[in-house]
């Protein structure tokens, strides 16, 4: 049976689980109160992963034309970009 | 016997054409770059008016209710993923199946707004308030317009859950509910940004 853009249950169902793991890990860097630039880019890594799934896999837009995940991707990586800046500027000189 | 003498016909497979394809009406990409574009201007003014109030957002930050934000996180990626496996019921002409996966997701959604409500209702009776502190306009406006969005995104998911009870969507036939679902995940990755800002980075 043709799986068409949407992938197959098992493959989504794998990706739920690690979204999830994924989640824990941000919650439980927020609980032990990681801060610091190594503890942000670690939650941007994660943020930013999680979403590439929502992006690519559950939005489909892997099968999309190039424009479309270019400019989806694009978004999040100009986001992350700017708190990360804007993180950098807000730490004690 | 004569039957047998038929020319018998085979149905083409509905295969898709198998180049690039965007799942959904190009118009809600549309919509959804807008969105985007209006949460990731909102995100930005965020950090950078942080920036500039490191230990006021950090103090008020702490007393967020972090697992509050680490559930509604939860809910909204399980909503996500019942929306696919009902996309891929869809696609398998399985109604009945697209159905309860939607209506699985409404479940979950519904509890990201109880949730919520029971954060808003604990934030007011500290006295917390758009005026209160820059951290708490944004905490309230950005958390709130992102509830909005939720809103809109619970009646849209009711709507194709009609549309698979009345077996409206099918192989060949998939448009509404890629189109519903392409805006359930916007809100999902929305979210996924706005949780680690606003409430974990510090």
């Amino acid at each position: 049976m043709s799986s068409d853009v949407h992938g197959t249950p098992r493959r989504a169902t794998l990706l739920w689980a690690t979204l999830i793991v994924a989640t824990l890990l941000t919650w439980g860097m927020g609980a032990t109160g990681a801060t610091g630039k190594g503890a942000i880019a670690i939650l941007a890594a994660i943020s930013f992963w999680k979403g590439a799934v929502i992006i690519l896999d559950f939005m489909a837009l892997r099968h999309a034309p190039l424009l479309w995940r270019a400019l989806t991707l694009g978004w999040m990586i100009l986001v992350w970009a700017v708190i990360a800046i804007a993180y950098i500027k807000g730490l004690p000189q | 016997m004569e039957q047998n003498t038929l020319p018998t016909v085979t149905a083409a497979p509905l295969e898709q054409a198998s180049g690039p394809r965007l799942a959904g009406d190009l118009a809600i990409w549309f919509f959804i770059l807008a969105e985007l574009l209006a949460f990731g201007v909102f995100f930005a003014a965020y950090a950078f008016t942080r920036a500039n109030n490191i230990e006021l957002f950090d103090a008020e930050q702490a007393a967020l209710n972090r697992n509050a934000g680490a559930l509604n996180t939860v809910l909204l990626l399980t909503a996500s993923y019942f929306v696919v496996r009902a996309v891929q019921a869809a696609e398998h002409s399985r109604s009945q199946a697209c159905a309860h996966w939607l209506l699985a997701a409404i479940a979950c959604g519904a509890g990201f707004l109880v949730v919520k409500m029971f954060e808003y209702a604990a934030a007011f009776e500290h006295n917390i308030s758009l005026s209160s502190s820059p951290f708490h306009m944004f905490y309230l406006s950005l958390t709130f317009f992102h509830f909005m969005h939720v809103i809109l995104g619970m009646v849209i998911l009711v709507a194709m859950w009609n549309g698979a009870r009345a077996g409206r969507y099918r192989p060949g036939d998939m448009n509404g509910i890629e189109t519903g679902a392409a805006y359930w995940h916007m809100v999902d990755l929305v979210w996924l940004i706005l949780f680690p800002l606003v409430y974990v980075i510090h």
